[in-house]
């Protein structure tokens, strides 16, 4: 039978078990919309800007491990993808965006809503093609799926001018793909297991450093089982938090430029660290030359690339985390590293992660972030970027029921409060926490209306400190406490140069918690520490509708401990009652 | 240890596939010397001649990063191995004297080039010769017709030798 591309279009979003769109639509879009009214089992959400919406889609995926699907239109529908589409790809997450594109003819002529979409994201996506034929659109799609779903996930862009989406033409849509110029290696090699696990048998303070792709690969059950079975310490990195439960015995703790001291310690003592998917990235080495200079290194990751790229590599082993997991699990003998696991909980004990009590009000982020935990049992929790992110990377404690989505390698405000609607739409059931800060919320507010029209009980909570945090404290430690450009109470009438927050500042704009009812959501205010538990409980019980609370903090807490930039990561400035 | 690599790499003959592989280049920071394409004996695959100047570090960075590219059908490393490797060049030398012209027919024969094209002061000389052959070329008639020569170089196409003994 002869259908138009926009029907092949659905046909094939139901082919791949597509439950839910996340769509904007225009001009260069409209008959995929057209043909998208009133399809049965596909859910189409229509979030409030595009860069909400691709946020929203990686929040979806992360959180159910299901591709999320976009669509958008042509022109600024297409640009406005891009922080979302180089996000949800540094952190691997399988996003396939449609934009709509002006019809063939016209493409190149500076048409009304043309940009060379293609073009643009080439550099930050996975596959980037644009539909030129009619009968190439199946294949296309099919294509599209694959590449984004298999190997080390991505994302891709497939961009659909209006003439294909109008054009008659074949229903057929393929059942499997073979694409000669991509084959994923996901197999392990078992000379190289050997020689890991011979390694081992050598070590006598070996230490686990588990990143994004444990998690990315769903490898939680059968890495809790090889840490168990070999008795080795664990270390994560921000997106391999969670990769055991935080509250296991052998789990150690975060490392990197504001890892605890035990991680750090236990990465510069170790003599053999063994790293499955992670990219060293410059977040974690801190200075590259001095760190875990006593261990031999192993590394398993999907990708080759990622592999003695930043840290050079002993026993490379190209694979799925989750294969080679396996694959360890069933060849290792069991171990006894008793004394070096004394030691760590030693270190664990002697500076802890923590945080003094600085105001007199009590609502530190750690406070808020330890009733979170106390309270939240089956959830999924998504940060921001900036201070609340590290916060939450330190304090949160994550289990199998217990999920964490955060922006690791773009570091994108805006983040979190989207992929939080994205992770909701998604787990229904759960419940579905952000922690954002007061400069991160203002960049994706707008999606409080998404959150209202669909009834998603998402709660927002915004860790309020009147400042861009981070950068505020970089300026405060390493700039001669130069506050420049970072205080969000900043008014015309205030002095050009302010380094000193007071009870004088003008009041914070906007008024979160009106801005939040206007929009129709629920909005608590806390200002005490006991207000804490009775706010999050309260939003934890509220149906139907977002909840905003907004915590004010102290105006200058800083995240620590911080490596300071340059620095081994032995050289720590610690916090908390140090 | 720094030095010239060359690769050998199969693509897909699709739109877009030159842009990803050069923006791969730029986007890295790779040093990107010479970058040849064309069509092979089956059509929907295009074959690179690429050469960098890099370290053995990033060079098998940039290998793995071009194996990871999904248009990318296979990478061949010709930088150790035999190979035939030649660059069309033409050379167009301008204001020449009659002395000029005998000087210009000795150069050309010891450097295995042809003159193609020619008028009363105008020259034009075709070189195919491996890229260090064209290179001493220029070097010559730079010294000898300053400011008068017009040089269009075509990149380097190489293919794995028959014979093990070449090169």
């Amino acid at each position: 039978m002869q259908i138009t591309g926009a029907e092949l279009f659905v046909k094939a979003l139901l082919a791949e078990q597509v439950d839910t769109l996340f769509a904007y639509p225009g001009g260069q879009a409209i008959d995929l919309f057209n043909a998208l009214y009133g399809v049965k089992g596909l859910d189409v959400i229509l979030p409030r800007h595009e860069q909400g919406l691709v946020h929203a889609a990686d929040g979806y995926a992360r959180s159910t491990g299901k591709v999320g699907v976009c669509l958008v239109t042509s022109g600024p529908g297409a640009t406005n993808l891009v922080t979302g589409i180089a996000t949800a790809n540094y952190d691997s997450v399988p996003l396939v965006c449609f934009t709509g594109q002006v019809p063939t003819h016209l493409i190149g002529n500076d048409a009304f809503q043309e940009v060379d979409i293609v073009g643009i994201t080439r550099s930050i996506s996975k596959y980037a093609v644009t539909v030129r034929r009619r009968e190439d659109l199946a294949i296309t799609i099919k294509k599209a799926f694959y590449i984004a779903r298999s190997g080390k996930p991505g994302v891709v862009v497939v961009d659909l001018p209006k003439d294909i989406q109008q054009a008659l033409g074949s229903d057929g849509y393929p059942q499997s793909i073979e694409i000669r110029s991509y084959k994923p290696n996901t197999s392990v090699h078992m000379g190289q297991i050997k020689k890991s696990l011979d390694c081992l048998k050598r070590a006598k303070h070996p230490v686990f450093l588990l990143g994004g792709g444990v998690n990315i690969s769903r490898a939680n059950e059968v890495m809790t089982a090889l840490a168990e079975k070999t008795g080795i310490p664990v270390v994560t990195t921000i997106m391999g938090k969670g990769a055991i439960p935080t509250s296991h015995p052998l789990y150690v703790g975060n490392l990197g430029i504001h890892g605890s001291y035990a991680a750090n310690t236990a990465i510069s003592e170790c003599d053999v660290l063994f790293s499955i998917g992670v990219r060293f990235n410059d977040r974690i080495t801190g200075k590259v030359s001095e760190f875990a200079k006593k261990a031999a290194i192993i590394h398993v990751d999907i990708d080759p690339a990622s592999i003695s790229r930043n840290i050079e590599v002993d026993i490379p082993i190209v694979a799925d985390a989750k294969n080679a997991i396996t694959a360890l699990l069933e060849k290792t003998p069991e171990f006894d590293f008793h004394e070096w696991r004394m030691q760590i909980d030693e270190w664990k004990k002697q500076k802890p992660l923590g945080m003094k009590q600085t105001g007199a009000s009590g609502v530190t982020p750690f406070a808020v972030i330890q009733k979170i935990n106390e309270i939240f049992s089956d959830a999924v929790i998504t940060t921001d970027v900036g201070q609340n992110q590290l916060w939450t990377t330190q304090f949160l404690e994550l289990t199998d029921q217990k999920q964490m989505l955060t922006s690791g390698g773009l570091g994108t405000m805006g983040y979190g409060f989207p992929a939080a609607i994205g992770a909701k739409l998604g787990n229904p059931d759960k419940d579905v926490i952000t922690i954002c800060g007061d400069g991160g919320i203002q960049m994706n507010i707008q999606e409080m209306a998404t959150a209202v029209v669909y009834e998603l009980s998402v709660i927002i909570c915004i860790l309020n400190n009147g400042y861009l945090g981070n950068v505020r404290q970089w300026q405060e430690m390493f700039f001669d406490k130069r506050y420049s450009s970072t205080c969000l109470r900043y008014r015309k009438s205030c002095a050009a140069a302010c380094n000193t927050p007071s009870a004088c500042c003008p009041e914070y704009t906007p008024d979160f918690i009106r801005l939040a009812e206007s929009y129709g959501a629920k909005a608590i205010r806390v200002q005490r520490y006991e207000e804490i538990e009775s706010a999050l409980s309260e939003a934890k019980n509220t149906k139907k509708i977002p909840t905003v609370i907004e915590f004010i903090i102290e105006r200058e807490e800083n995240v620590l401990p911080i490596v300071p930039p340059g620095n081994p990561l032995s050289d720590m400035i610690m916090g908390g009652d140090e | 240890m720094m030095k010239k690599r060359w690769i050998s790499l199969f693509v897909e003959n699709d739109i877009g596939v030159l842009a990803r592989i050069s923006g791969l280049f730029s986007g890295k920071s790779y040093n990107l010397n010479s970058l040849t394409v064309g069509t092979t004996e089956d059509t929907t695959i295009s074959r690179m001649t690429i050469s960098l100047t890099s370290d053995d570090k990033t060079f098998e960075q940039v290998k793995k990063q071009l194996n990871r590219s999904v248009e990318v059908i296979k990478v061949v490393d010709f930088t150790d191995i035999a190979i035939h490797m030649k660059e069309l060049m033409f050379v167009k030398i301008h204001g020449c004297s009659e002395h000029d012209m005998m000087k210009l027919s000795y150069i050309k024969e010891i450097f295995q080039a042809k003159m193609i094209d020619y008028a009363p002061s105008t020259a034009l000389i075709e070189s195919v010769q491996p890229e260090t052959g064209n290179n001493d070329l220029i070097k010559l008639l730079e010294s000898d017709f300053s400011g008068r020569i017009e040089v269009v170089r075509g990149g380097s196409v190489a293919i794995e030798a028959i014979s093990f003994s070449e090169r």
